[in-house]
């Protein structure tokens, strides 16, 4: 529920063009998602295979790659053009992330194959 | 207007992304279900791209059209052509690119709204992104540079660098906490990137090329912070999960890595001065020898083996050999023998890499081991190969106190019942320790290079 007041709540300020206020509240809101993700994170990640933790790295690199989003609003032609062309390189930028990482995380995670796959050439 | 409604779904999305992320990567627990939970993010990232691009009000399409049309290209073509060798570097430079989005981000909104706009605490968050960010777009294209071996991949020192870095941080710092009490002064903003920047370059500059583990695990983890801090920037909670996520990822893996390494951060950071022992080395190198066996003498031993276990290091991918260990391997069990590789942490130059690498030849995952699981085996096998590897096997780990690999955990290929080593030439490993096990009487030097001695063997035991 807290997610949807939020949101209605930031619409005005979207509309507008200005940031919603951050308060202390808003802050450690904030805060309170990254640490509790980070904690989530640790314990998911604890029980990753040692096998994988190349593909962990270039899985979460894609996944951080979400950063696309705030770089798509930058690009969206609503701003000057200094933040249009910034907002074109994140968008680039973002995009070899996301698009790069989830591919090469495929390309690896398909060569782990067990034994009755026919891993012998 | 229909903003309301978009928002409420976008909202939903970013939501369900972020469920689908942690779930993602929960897959990766093993081989077998990571690749169907990775699609899984994969649907997660659309859903939240649909959902921003629904959010967003757009005018023009073409910087967004462009921007990704170009990334995804590059993206695509760097995952489909670069090898498997070369990983590490594309992980670094993806670190890069994820920085400098977050780094362009934080510009963005710092021109669009000035510091008063922002206020100080969401200052504070762009401040810290920005910071992070800058440090890791330059740090990771270092590290890029060191492995492609674009630069000197030695540990580059001089006087009073520590002295140097230490102040500089601490500038940026200072820089950082006076934009939270006057966010308006633009120069500030801007000095404090470019000194992020700089640090960037200079932090890196003197970390050797056997540290890189470490190193690029870190930045992972600064590139995973700066994301989660563009996150409160911009008030978006599935990039700070994201973010954060991906923070702890790197953060556990360089606490895994320099624990494998037997070395603290700030040793890995700030240590390369003492990296340097080569005069006591050679000091001791005197009257020792070592026999050198060849191929066949080598074949005769495997032959006679129930019980293989193969230590691959480095130096195996560096000459290639990973092909043609794969098909020994095969011909040993075709004749009955166990065969098993035994991983150490660090065998490769990122985590996990070594996995990889032989995945890629055709090991199947079952016959990888990880150092915990196998150490106790080898007083129970009958034959180690050792394939360029050095330091992760070295007794001098255990007892001897002077040395620098002293309290490494290592694998225990000295309590094998025979150990084989192919190596290029003597020379020390990364830390410039010699090797005891390289003496050990029990132990077969079969000099050369790695894929050559493989392929006689393999034509041997053909035989």
């Amino acid at each position: 529920m807290n997610l949807l007041l939020l949101a209605t709540a930031d619409v005005a300020h979207h509309a507008a063009h200005t940031l919603p206020p951050m308060d202390f509240g808003r802050l450690m809101f904030y805060l309170f998602i990254l640490v509790l993700a980070g904690l989530l994170g640790f314990e998911v990640i604890g029980r990753v295979s040692p096998t994988l933790h190349t593909p962990l790295m270039s899985a979460t690199n894609a996944i951080s790659g979400i950063s696309l989003v705030g770089s798509l609003v930058a690009a969206s032609g609503q701003y000057s053009l200094t933040s249009s062309i910034l907002g074109m390189f994140a968008v680039c930028a973002a995009s070899i992330n996301v698009v790069g990482g989830f591919m090469i995380t495929d390309r690896m995670l398909k060569m782990f194959k067990k034994k009755d796959q026919g891993g012998r050439k | 207007m229909t903003t309301d409604i978009n928002i409420v779904i976008s909202e939903w999305a970013y939501l369900a992304a972020a469920v689908l992320f942690v779930l993602g990567l929960r897959s990766l627990s093993s081989p077998g279900t990571a690749r169907r939970g990775m699609f899984l993010a994969e649907i997660g990232m659309a859903l939240a791209v649909v959902g921003t691009l629904l959010y967003t009000q757009i005018l023009t399409w073409t910087y967004i059209l462009v921007g990704a049309f170009v990334g995804s290209a590059i993206g695509a073509a760097m995952a489909i052509y670069m090898p498997m060798t070369a990983m590490p570097q594309r992980i670094a430079l993806s670190h890069s690119f994820g920085a400098q989005a977050a780094v362009l981000v934080g510009c963005f909104k710092y021109i669009e709204y000035g510091g008063e706009g922002l206020g100080r605490l969401r200052m504070a968050a762009l401040g810290f992104e920005v910071l992070f960010g800058a440090l890791t777009v330059t740090g990771s294209l270092m590290a890029f540079g060191k492995l492609q071996e674009l630069i000197r991949g030695a540990p580059i020192t001089y006087k009073g660098q520590n002295i140097l870095n230490i102040a500089l941080f601490l500038t940026t710092i200072v820089l950082f906490f006076y934009l939270l009490y006057a966010p308006d002064t633009t120069w500030v903003f801007y000095t404090m990137l470019g000194l992020g920047l700089v640090v960037g370059v200079l932090l890196v500059m003197p970390i050797g090329g056997a540290d890189m583990p470490v190193v690029i695990s870190l930045l992972n983890s600064y590139a995973g912070l700066a994301a989660a801090a563009t996150g409160i920037a911009i008030d978006n909670k599935v990039l700070i999960i994201a973010g954060s996520l991906d923070g702890t990822s790197g953060f556990f893996l360089s606490i895994l890595m320099s624990r494998a390494m037997n070395r603290s951060f700030a040793n890995v950071l700030f240590g390369a001065v003492g990296s340097a022992p080569p005069a006591a080395a050679a000091g001791q190198a005197e009257a020792r020898t070592v026999i050198r066996y060849t191929p066949e003498d080598a074949k005769l031993m495997l032959e006679n083996a129930s019980s293989v276990i193969i230590i691959p290091g480095y130096g195996m991918a560096v000459a290639q050999a990973q092909h043609i260990a794969y098909e020994m391997t095969n011909l040993l069990l075709s004749r009955g023998a166990t065969v098993r590789y035994a991983i150490h942490p660090v065998a490769g130059r990122m985590p996990g890499h070594m996995n990889v690498l032989l995945a890629e030849a055709g090991v199947p995952y079952e016959q990888l081991f990880e150092m915990d699981h196998i150490n106790d085996d080898f007083q129970n096998t009958d034959v180690v190969v050792v394939i360029g590897a050095n330091d992760v096997t070295n007794p001098a780990a255990r007892h001897k106190k002077s040395s620098p690999l002293y309290g490494m955990p290592i694998l225990n290929a000295d309590q094998a019942r025979h150990i084989i080593i192919l190596k290029r030439s003597m020379g020390a490993g990364f830390a410039g320790e010699d090797n005891d096990l390289f003496y050990d009487p029990k132990t077969m030097m079969v000099l050369g290079d790695a894929k050559q001695t493989l392929t006689h063997i393999v034509q041997h035991l053909k035989k």
